[in-house]
């Protein structure tokens, strides 16, 4: 289809003396996707794509119709193929949900079109790179303190997102980097925020482990702490009536934790719009899930508690089901626990290699087999739906905006000594802190 | 009066004929957690009703504090706990209710406020409560504590104040390998709940030789580590070596002599040691990297100058650390390091 496009093209190219034509060709060939778009223009093929821009669009970029700059030597021309070449949608099979004390299931077909999918794949990858280059700053010890890095678990947090809105409310335990970006926060901000600057998310007084957006609380550091904080933002949401829900998430270490079920209990006694999502990645920092839980069916922990379990690989799958828990929720029938099975390839945190408690192969083989975004990645090629070219486009724009992040992260100013006492509490005139000596006093603003 | 304070504490100690005369001790190379280790193989070794559980202590701990243990003394003796420090700090004091010598770790300090409600509520009073029919003495909770470099806001608590407002348990720190052995044999061997915070900084950077054998240090006692005739210094952890180098530069530079008190046991303190030194120097500084506001400190400032006022020559001071949570970035000005306890002696000598 593209060949015959391009010839006709080029015939018409040299029929008429101009280098771009502006009229719509797919009126003259049968094509079989569905959308078209208003208008297609089909440029002149270069033999090597330039490098795009960190905003360009994955889809073609319209040229100007100004033809003479394009016959200079030097002229950087967008390669670009119609958008009639690429399927715009598809259907994927995902995987059956096991359920608990549910009727219905989440469904098991799941609709991808294009554009989500390339927008799924461009934050997933971004926010694999942030988490690599995360370690490598750590290990330049660029970073310090705790850190606790996200990658393997990327369809979880790209999932979820897909599937709330963005005023619903999102709390997290420490490995939550991945969450701040879905939230709208930008990487500079949350590399900043690790290396301690003031461009950071918190100003750079809280660290990995502290970093805040709209509707998203965190980032806690204290294991299983947030699961309660989660059920008292449903609370809020309820009490408001704005038709809101709040996704507390939690892994398999904390699912042992007595407040989470002290917060169960409250959630389904008062139908609270709680989602209480499990990211088991079958590993509580060194321990084994089996080792730490008398149960490991963590979606039937609630016991009384619907719940759902979910490959946590497949961001279609995530999607599906947390649109399904949102609706339930929505829908006044209180809480539900969603189990995500996923990994993280890195250990615990920066200090645990990740190997002493699971072995290299285990690791290669999720790598292998069920790497999120690789899975995104071949779903859309199999079915046409995006270049490889484009895909190396994403790449290359997310590896230059990691890189500028990075050393915006680096190179920023930290925090000056004046905000060690500010935001202690909220009051009007500044408070007078104590220092280390009586006569050593500190102003604190807020 | 007096009735109200009976069953709080048991005074006896576990082995109640006085020691026979000790084997020459064969001290060996150790840094602080290889000292903890060596004090859990003695006891593991002479009490076949110890047991030591925490998070992640099977393998040897996040710290290397049970390497080793469980390859030898069996799983059933050193074992791991899920998540839970309500969890293990509540079934702690139930095995040592039954008559188990409870080792319990709580793996960082800053996470042992989950289990804040067993240790106050129910390990502190149990011996009181029921008329000293039951008691939890064979309890010792074990915990990393205090600023690391990196640690921020979760893994640097120093929490032993909030201990100190409880009683029926007993507070203890140790400063180097040594006496973390000698503390914490004495702590397993008190027929009290022990709470015992280890400085983690301390875990690699501190090597002494420490016998290998098994031995006590005395607990309630407070230990002088430097003679001296001006200001009486006062810390306790990974302070004390703080204070020793602001004593030499006292000594230095204002020809001021400090007398080093590390006081080892928080609750119930050795007022008299400090006391007694108080009137000889007449000036106190006590230091620690707490929140000054409610820190141990303000209670033994309140207790000396009860009972030393006319022998003070300047008020008490106190270095500590500021009221705010324990900052990520600005950890460096937040500790009270030797300049700002340097400044304090200096204030005080010229009051």
């Amino acid at each position: 289809m593209k060949n015959m496009l391009t010839t006709i093209s080029n015939a018409l190219c040299r029929i008429t003396g101009r280098n771009v034509l502006l009229i719509d060709l797919s009126e003259y060939v049968n094509v079989t996707s569905l959308a078209t778009p208003t208008l297609a223009q089909t440029l002149r093929q270069p033999p090597k794509p330039p490098p795009v821009g960190p905003r360009a669009p994955a889809a073609a970029q319209l040229v100007s119709a100004q033809t003479d700059r394009l016959d200079g030597p030097g002229t950087s021309v967008v390669v670009s193929r119609s958008f009639a070449d690429f399927t715009s949608q598809a259907t994927f099979d995902i995987k059956k949900c096991d359920v608990h004390r549910l009727e219905e299931a989440p469904p098991l077909k799941a609709e991808l079109t294009r554009d989500q999918g390339l927008q799924y794949y461009r934050v997933m990858q971004t926010v694999r790179r942030m988490e690599l280059k995360a370690d490598q700053l750590y290990k330049q010890k660029i970073i310090r303190g705790f850190c606790h890095l996200y990658d393997g678990q990327e369809a979880c947090a790209v999932g979820i997102e897909a599937a709330i809105n963005p005023s619903d409310h999102l709390i997290t335990a420490y490995r939550a980097h991945g969450y701040t970006y879905t939230r709208g926060i930008a990487v500079k901000e949350i590399l900043a925020e690790l290396t301690g600057r003031k461009g950071g998310v918190a100003k750079g007084k809280g660290g990995s482990m502290h970093m805040y957006a709209p509707h998203f609380y965190g980032g806690n550091g204290i294991v299983g702490a947030q699961v309660p904080l989660g059920a008292g933002i449903a609370l809020a949401c309820q009490y408001q009536g704005n038709n809101q829900v709040c996704v507390s998430l939690y892994g398999d270490g904390a699912a042992n934790q007595g407040q989470l079920f002290e917060a169960f209990n409250m959630a389904a006694l008062w139908k609270l719009p709680c989602v209480f999502v499990c990211e088991n990645n079958k590993y509580g920092m060194g321990t084994s899930v089996e080792r730490a839980s008398a149960s490991t069916d963590y979606y039937k922990r609630g016991d009384y508690i619907p719940g759902i379990r979910v490959d946590g690989m497949d961001v279609l799958c995530v999607r599906e089901a947390t649109r399904f828990a949102a609706d339930h929720c929505r829908s006044g029938k209180g809480p539900i626990i969603m189990e995500l099975q996923t990994y993280r390839y890195h250990g615990h945190s920066m200090s645990d290699p990740g190997v002493s408690y699971r072995t290299r192969d285990e690791i290669q083989e999720v790598r292998s087999k069920s790497d999120p975004i690789t899975m995104l990645k071949e779903r859309m090629l199999s079915n046409n739906m995006a270049s490889v070219e484009e895909f190396k486009e994403i790449d290359v724009a997310i590896r230059k905006e990691v890189e500028e992040a990075a050393q915006f992260a680096t190179s920023d100013p930290e925090p000056p000594l004046e905000e060690l006492c500010n935001h202690l509490f909220s009051n009007d005139l500044p408070l007078e802190v104590r220092g280390t000596n009586p006569w050593v006093q500190l102003k604190s603003v807020s | 009066m007096a009735y109200t304070g009976f069953h709080m504490y048991s005074r006896s100690l576990r082995q109640s004929p006085p020691p026979p005369p000790q084997p020459p001790l064969t001290p060996t190379k150790m840094n602080m957690f290889q000292s903890v280790t060596s004090a859990l193989d003695n006891t593991l070794a002479s009490d076949p009703t110890a047991v030591i559980f925490g998070e992640d202590v099977a393998f040897g701990g996040v710290f290397r504090c049970t390497v080793g243990l469980r390859d030898k003394y069996g799983k059933d003796r050193v074992f791991n706990t899920p998540l839970c420090e309500q969890g293990i700090v509540g079934f702690g004091i139930g095995a040592a209710v039954a008559g188990a010598t409870a080792i319990a770790e709580i793996q960082f300090a800053d996470y042992i406020y989950p289990a804040f409600d067993q240790i106050v509520n129910e390990a502190a009073k149990y011996r009181y409560r029921s008329g000293n029919l039951f008691d939890c003495g064979s309890l010792t909770i074990r915990a990393p504590w205090g600023c690391v470099g990196h640690g921020s806001l979760y893994h640097s608590q120093s929490p032993e104040a909030f201990f100190a407002h409880c009683p029926g348990i007993k507070v203890v720190i140790p400063r180097s390998p040594v006496q973390a052995k000698g503390l914490l044999l004495a702590c397993i061997a008190d027929q009290n709940p022990c709470i015992f915070f280890e400085p983690k900084i301390l875990y690699r950077a501190a090597v002494e030789q420490v016998p290998v054998e098994p031995y006590t240090l005395p607990l309630s006692q407070a230990e002088v580590l430097q003679e001296g005739s001006d200001v009486t210094v006062v810390a306790w952890g990974t302070q004390i070596h703080v204070m020793r180098e602001v004593a030499d530069m006292a000594q230095e530079k204002l020809g001021v002599s400090c007398e080093l008190i590390d006081l080892q046991t928080i609750l119930p303190w050795d007022v008299e040691t400090i006391c007694k030194s108080v009137v000889k120097t007449g000036r106190l500084l006590i230091s620690h990297e707490a929140p000054i506001t409610g820190g141990f400190a303000a209670e033994i400032s309140s207790s000396v100058q009860e009972q030393c006022f006319l022998n003070l020559e300047a008020p008490i001071s106190r270095v500590c650390g500021y009221d705010t949570p324990f900052p990520h970035i600005f950890e460096p000005f937040y500790i009270p390091d030797k300049w700002k306890c340097f400044d304090a002696i200096k204030k005080m000598i010229n009051y």
